[in-house]
């Protein structure tokens, strides 16, 4: 079935539909790897996007399906189901091979419920979204109502756990994880590196708890909903605790510790985004999720910038010079990979 | 960071299978990096026909074999402060080793840049890489490395069948190949053995896929993945044999990142300093994985890579080398970003490999573990189905895409799909057609059901064309689903029944009216590394059906020149092409003109998006041609810079008004036209070999009794004598007519006398409005009957009366003002005393011209291009007579790839690629020459068999020198009588088919033969098969072997007055 898309500035695309046939809306942002559809989909930082994939062959091997380990962490996805609204693609494949997968990606999204659009020059679409900045879009079938107009909303509170979970008890040490929309992986290098996690809701006031550590995760949307855990970050810093903030958990981190934000213009949405540790020859390729950046003349009062994007000089990292309190705009987290960003999740180990 | 002033770069020789020009590509780079920095280069590299040959890129250029002979005496005389070895392919890396070992880098300090010497051993001894890799608990195929026959057999006993066998230290997979038993594994290890001491013996993975990473590591430890690649075809057939794709398809991100991860691991632990190729073994069914292979320097795949994502892995890896970290060198697309990150595609890659074994008679036309194509091919889209389709064009063997092809003949389909061929696609495409599911084309082929479901798909579009029987009938939407899948607009007419009504070209053209009509057209993407992440102001760009919009703006100022380029490499067409057009787009820009390049082929110069302002990579089908001349409104196109491809297009394109500049199209195509370009030689009262261009045999007979055998057959419109033979008698005549007729039908066979004994002459030349400007007149060692791709040819001619170069001018001159000729040509020419004919004209550049430029040391494509633009052209003052020196043009086969080819010249081009050296005394550029193609100066024994009475006496000369030096002679029986009759001392051996011992297979089998010479009798198939095993053998057993008596003679002349210690190291400029 045919179905448009519609940017918030009046630009219209045709594709045909192979999700789920509903109208929809959401911000749309463009992501330029050429694989991972089911982790980028399952992100819970992708909640409320619309996600315009730049690689045109999509689908290929299929979904693998999507279990839980031992310790209840999602296996072959970054959660449990797809937080994106849509998903938008040049050149679909109901076709796929994979010894592992169960089901084609249209079959997921459908039973997800989720719009996906084919036939749509992506490439044109990711200039346009680059040219003209991350705006809100609809999706519209015909015959069908029009989806409501998008609106702010604070995603995380969408996204982040209820009430406390605890993973892994009886671990060498314990970390508070401030649920903002964790991502599956950020959990398991926490559980394979023997922590016990205690996951807490975004709002909930951690402080009282008995830890050696806070790990403030990433999440979705727009920072400056996030009052509460702000509040309850500011609290945290009075302890001297080892502090690690991801992405969102980075932005959270740096307002609660007076520094200031501004929004990117189509946000960093990419497999490949490269960062430089500021001072030293060493570099890293990185993975990234967000609209927000923080403002570099903003980082001050004991805080430096510790890493630098590489090609648009925003800030990536920020470190304490004198506290064991670390940021970064990006994960680093490997499941079973190791990455070439290990350090920074051993360095707050090793401060635990 | 450390200063350097002089580095040395090696090349990688003569192009040949395994090696060919994507060296050409990244020594450029290499060099252009180093330029930048102000440093002085020095480059060795004999192939004479490379763009880094040329002037202007390295500071100096050494004509001389890259062996560590000669590189120790360039070094004893240069002395560089640092040497690069990983730009030259195994040429340059096994020489780089072996003067490591030698201790010749030490004692002359120089440094080597980049990875070091023992990282490469490391990776190239197959005991030491897995034994390295082990360290890193990275998986690798377990083999048992041999240095003996019976210890392969014991560890094949021990693996069990079936094995691989591989041999250390080999470039392309040479020595090679999978045995099912232990006759075949005995037959294949004494093989391999004659290539390398050692030999592997492992576990065979058949049927797993195959996975190629790209990794680059900088003196800091930061690594970058730049590609990823997935094989189409499965393990067991050589990476440079397989169809490839990139980035991967059929893997999950997780599996990917996994591989990347254990790039990254090698990439450090065996401490990579530049660029590195992994091939990876990956289990369909789970993820289970084997290195195969690290290549650490730069290779085919990083060529591929580089093209396919727009990173220019020679050149930041010659900067990382130099000291330099990736952060600190700016992407050369975007030009804002740096060189530390990913690229991201946002579109798909096919490289498809071209093979040439028609050209072979008994070569083996089953594709494994060793490499035999000759060139490749990329193609870029935006749909499998596209890419794939376009590829199939690309590599210019007469197949229009996945269908809608004259159907080939498959005895048994199922072992076509089982035992792949070079025309696999094609037995997938009749699998289809007689209803094989996918599942079961599967089976038998293990290609990755996903391939093989998008080529389904394929199918099943040309089977919902094939219902529309009339144009009108054609919806939009079908029509633009079929372009989506990269339907030409050929095919399209094909399917619905238009070429039937009006003939291949109306109904191609009707189509494309029909489609414009409806709108449906191509659009222009730009690769920019980033997935348009960033505003690039890139120029690299390919066409596609799967858009709605163009990346760029196209103006209409009229004030571009597209050069049409020369596509796949391929027998005939190779890197001397790509020289052409890179002159050709050099002078363009000198001249304040756009330059605007199209051409497919990755491993060129001419695709690096540095040396023009726009380049289309794309294919070289008039279609895509007129799509983009339409789009880009140029001032004017070149077609005479390219070979072959573009020459044939010229008439088509200009029926359709296109601006070919330089010699009309008309003449182009008065001269290709055999009838017309005879009429003019009468009318001008020039002479040539009689010919007819004839239908039927009653007439081929009448001709042949007035002429006489033997004869040569040929079609017209072919390069390197595709499908031409010399036939001797009347049986040999109607076999091989048989096979002609098979090739193209619409053309009748021309029949010509086969003059014998007559010297081969070239004139390449540059006309103005039909007046020579600018000539090289070269000359032949071999007689006529050696195709002039194959032969030997020295620049200025040695032997030629001044009279027969008198009227070669003449002629010359009479044709090109005939022709109107503005711009390159080539004339072939006959000589007998001092009677003159004409064989061939080609109004174009020919394979010669970048070695006459540069020993004649005047740029004829600049000339020529100048010509062609209309600007005012300096006619040079310098002309042959002035040189002091001599050239020599050598060519490079490569037999040893082509398994059971019969390793003979004739008039049908079998060689891969040439050098050129120059020398003060001819000798000394022959022995170079020959050197640098792989012969060697024979120690002690020699085996002459040579031919017939008339060669015998040719070589009698030679062969007594030989005795007179201390050589020992052996001779099968004939050759053996007529020396003794003559005096000349030898030893009487034994042919394959005679009883009584030595045996002269036995002789070459226990390495007691240094250097066979073994002329066939005479120049047709009908060579008796004796002469087939010596030969066969001498290449299975890599012992030099010559086939024809002149060059024989000159080799051995060379070779008895002088020994190599006798060459002076020149320089090309110290030549004068």
């Amino acid at each position: 079935m045919k179905a448009s898309l519609i940017l918030a500035d009046g630009t219209l695309f045709e594709g045909e539909s192979f999700g789920f046939e509903a109208p929809t809306n959401g911000e749309i942002v463009f992501n330029t790897s050429v694989n991972g559809y089911p982790e980028i989909l399952t992100d819970p930082s992708s909640r409320g996007q619309i996600i315009v994939m730049t690689y045109p062959l999509i689908g290929n091997y299929g979904v693998q399906p999507i279990s839980h380990d031992k310790y209840g962490v999602t296996v072959n996805a970054e959660s449990d189901h797809i937080h994106a609204k849509a998903l938008i693609v040049s050149d679909y494949s109901e076709f796929y091979s994979h010894w592992n997968a169960t089901q084609s990606l249209g079959d997921w999204l459908k039973a997800e419920k989720i719009t996906a659009l084919q036939g749509i020059d992506t490439r044109q679409l990711a200039q346009h979204i680059r040219n003209h900045g991350t705006m809100s879009a609809k999706i519209v079938f015909r015959n069908m109502p029009k989806p409501t107009e998008f609106t702010n909303s604070n995603l995380v509170d969408q996204v982040s756990c209820t009430e406390p979970i605890v993973y892994n008890e009886g671990g060498k040490k314990r970390v508070v994880l401030l649920d903002n929309g964790v991502k599956a992986g950020v959990l398991r290098t926490l559980i394979n590196n023997d922590i016990t996690v205690v996951r807490v809701p975004w709002n909930y006031d951690f402080t009282g708890m008995e830890y050696d550590g806070l790990l403030i995760s990433n999440g979705p949307g727009n920072p400056n909903f996030m009052g509460k855990a702000i509040e309850n970050i500011q609290k945290a810093m009075e302890t001297d605790k080892p502090i690690i903030g991801i992405e969102m958990g980075c932005l959270l981190f740096a307002l609660a510790a007076g520094m200031d934000l501004f929004k990117l213009k189509f946000g960093h949405h990419t497999h490949n985004q490269s960062v430089r540790v500021c001072g030293t020859d060493r570099c890293l390729i990185t993975i990234q999720n967000h609209n927000y950046a923080i403002r570099k003349d903003s980082v001050m009062g004991g805080w430096r910038v510790w890493m630098e994007n590489l090609n648009d000089g925003s800030v990536e990292a920020i470190a304490h010079t004198e506290k064991p309190w670390t940021a970064i705009m990006f994960h680093s987290e490997a499941d079973i990979i190791k990455t070439d960003a290990d350090f920074i999740y051993n360095d707050f180990f090793a401060k635990l | 960071m450390e200063k350097y002033n002089k580095v040395l770069l090696l090349g990688s020789g003569s192009t040949k299978i395994g090696q060919a020009g994507e060296f050409d590509y990244s020594g450029s780079q290499a060099l252009k990096a180093l330029k930048e920095e102000g440093i002085n280069t020095i480059l060795i590299n004999p192939n004479i026909a490379t763009v880094q040959t040329s002037e202007g890129v390295a500071d100096k250029v050494y004509f001389l074999p890259v062996t560590p002979f000669f590189v120790e005496k360039v070094i004893e005389k240069e002395r560089p402060d640092a040497i690069l070895l990983a730009f030259g392919g195994q040429t340059a890396l096994n020489c780089g080793v072996e003067l490591y070992n030698n201790g010749v880098f030490e004692k002359y300090g120089v440094k080597v840049l980049g990875t070091q010497v023992q990282a490469i051993m490391d990776t190239e001894d197959r005991e030491l890489f897995i034994q390295k890799l082990d360290e890193i608990n990275v998986a690798t195929i377990k083999s048992h490395a041999v240095e003996s026959i019976e210890d392969a057999k014991a560890a094949a006993l021990e693996l069990g069948y079936p094995v691989i066998i591989r041999s250390a230290y080999a470039l392309g997979g040479l020595g090679s190949g999978f045995c099912d038993n232990e006759d075949e594994l005995v037959k294949l290890a004494e093989k391999s053995f004659s290539f390398s001491p050692q030999i592997l013996v492992e576990k065979s993975l058949k049927g797993w896929k195959e996975i190629e990473f790209e990794v680059v590591r900088d003196k800091s430890d930061n690594c970058i993945i730049v590609c990823s690649m997935e094989n189409f075809d499965p393990l067991g057939i050589h990476t440079g044999e397989s169809i490839v794709v990139a980035p991967t398809q059929t893997l999950t991100a997780h599996e990917v990142q996994k591989l990347s991860e254990l790039t990254i691991r090698v990439a450090r632990h065996v401490g990579i300093v530049g660029e590195c190729n992994i091939q990876y073994a990956f289990d369909p069914q789970s993820e289970e994985y084997r290195v195969i292979e690290v290549n650490a320097r730069l290779s085919r795949s990083s060529a591929l890579a580089s093209k396919a994502t727009g990173y220019p892995l020679a050149f930041v890896a010659c900067k990382l080398g130099l000291g330099y970290n990736l952060y600190e060198l700016k992407n050369s697309i975007t030009k804002t970003t740096t060189s530390f990150f990913e690229p991201a595609v946002d579109y798909i890659v096919c490289k498809m490999p071209r093979w040439d074994l028609s050209k072979f008679h008994g070569v083996d036309r089953e594709i494994g573990s060793s490499m035999k194509s000759v060139g490749e091919v990329m193609s870029i889209g935006r749909s499998f189905e596209e890419v794939i389709q376009k590829g199939i064009r690309m590599i210019g063997q007469g197949m229009h895409g996945f269908v809608e092809n004259k159907k080939l003949k498959f005895d048994n389909l199922d072992k076509a799909l089982r035992e792949p061929t070079d025309k696999r696609l094609f037995a997938i495409s009749q699998a289809f057609e007689q209803g094989y599911s996918v599942e079961r084309i599967h089976e038998l082929t293990k290609i990755d059901k996903w391939f093989l479901n998008r080529l389904e798909y394929i199918f099943n579009i040309s089977n919902e064309l094939h219902q529309i029987t009339r144009l009108e009938d054609l919806s939009a939407d079908l029509l633009l689903k079929a372009k989506k899948a990269g339907f030409s607009d050929f095919q399209i007419s094909r399917a619905i029944g238009q070429e039937q009504k009006f003939g291949s070209n109306k109904g191609r053209s009707s189509v494309r009216d029909y489609r414009k009509k409806l709108d449906i057209l191509p659009f222009v993407k730009q690769i920019d590394t980033l997935g348009g992440e960033y505003a690039a102001q890139a120029n690299y760009l390919y066409m596609t059906y799967n858009a709605m919009a163009h990346d760029i703006k196209f103006d209409n100022k009229k004030n571009s020149i597209v050069v049409i380029g020369s596509g796949a490499y391929r027998i005939g067409s190779s890197v001397e092409f790509d020289y052409c057009g890179v002159q050709a787009l050099n002078t363009i820009r000198k001249e304040g003109y756009e330059n605007v390049m199209i051409n497919c082929n990755p491993e060129t110069v001419s695709t690096d998006y540095d040396v023009c302002d726009r380049l289309y990579f794309d294919e070289l089908t008039f279609e895509r041609v007129l799509d983009i001349i339409e789009l880009q409104n140029p001032h004017g196109v070149i077609v005479s810079t390219g070979g072959q491809i573009p020459n044939n297009l010229a008439l088509k394109l200009d029926n359709e008004n296109v601006p070919i500049l330089g010699t009309s199209a008309k003449d182009i195509d008065n001269a290709e036209d055999r009838d017309k370009f005879s009429a003019m030689l009468d009318r001008i009262g020039v002479d040539q070999p009689e010919w007819a261009a004839l239908t039927s045999m009653a007439d081929i007979d009448k001709f042949i009794e007035r002429v006489g055998f033997p004869v040569l057959v040929r079609p017209s419109y072919v390069l390197s004598g595709a499908a031409m033979n010399v036939c001797s008698n009347q049986e040999e005549l109607k076999v091989f007519l048989q096979m002609a007729a098979d090739v193209s039908k619409e053309h009748p066979v021309v029949v010509s006398r086969f003059i014998e004994h007559a010297k081969e002459v070239e004139m390449d030349a540059v006309a103005k409005d039909g007046e020579i400007i600018a000539y090289a007149i070269s000359e032949h060692i071999e007689f006529a009957g050696v195709h002039s791709g194959d032969a030997t040819i020295q620049f200025p001619p040695q032997k030629l009366y001044v009279e027969t170069v008198k009227r070669i001018k003449r002629i010359s001159r009479q044709i090109a003002k005939e022709l109107h000729i503005s711009g390159p040509f080539n004339i072939q020419y006959l000589a007998r005393e001092n009677d003159i004919k004409v064989i061939e004209c080609n109004l174009r550049a020919s394979r010669s011209f970048p070695f006459v430029s540069k020993v004649l040391k005047i740029n004829l494509i600049e000339i020529a291009t100048k010509v062609m633009l209309g600007v005012p052209v300096e006619v040079p003052e310098k002309s042959l007579y002035d040189i002091d020196y001599v050239g020599i043009k050598s060519s490079q086969f490569s037999f040893n790839r082509l398994q059971k080819a019969d390793p003979v010249l004739g008039v049908d081009m079998a060689s891969t690629g040439e050098v050129g050296c120059l020398g003060d005394d001819p000798n000394f550029a022959i022995l170079e020459s020959m050197l640098a193609v792989g012969q060697r100066i024979p120690e002690k024994n020699i085996l002459l068999s040579t031919g017939s009475a008339k060669q015998k006496a040719d070589m009698l000369d030679a062969a007594k020198l030989l005795a007179d030096n201390g050589y020992n002679i052996y001779a099968t029986g004939g050759t053996s009588k007529f020396l003794t009759e003559n005096g000349i001392k030898n030893q009487l051996v034994y042919w394959p088919s005679e009883q009584g011992t030595p045996q002269a297979l036995d002789m070459l089998h226990n390495k007691q033969i240094d250097l066979v010479v073994n002329i066939p009798k005479d120049l047709t198939q009908h060579e008796l098969s004796n002469g087939y095993k010596i030969r066969r053998a001498a290449i299975d057993l890599n012992v030099p072997l010559i086939t024809n008596a002149r060059l024989a003679s000159a080799f051995i002349n060379a070779f008895v007055q002088y020994s190599v210690d006798d060459i002076p190291i020149k320089s090309w400029d110290e030549f004068k």
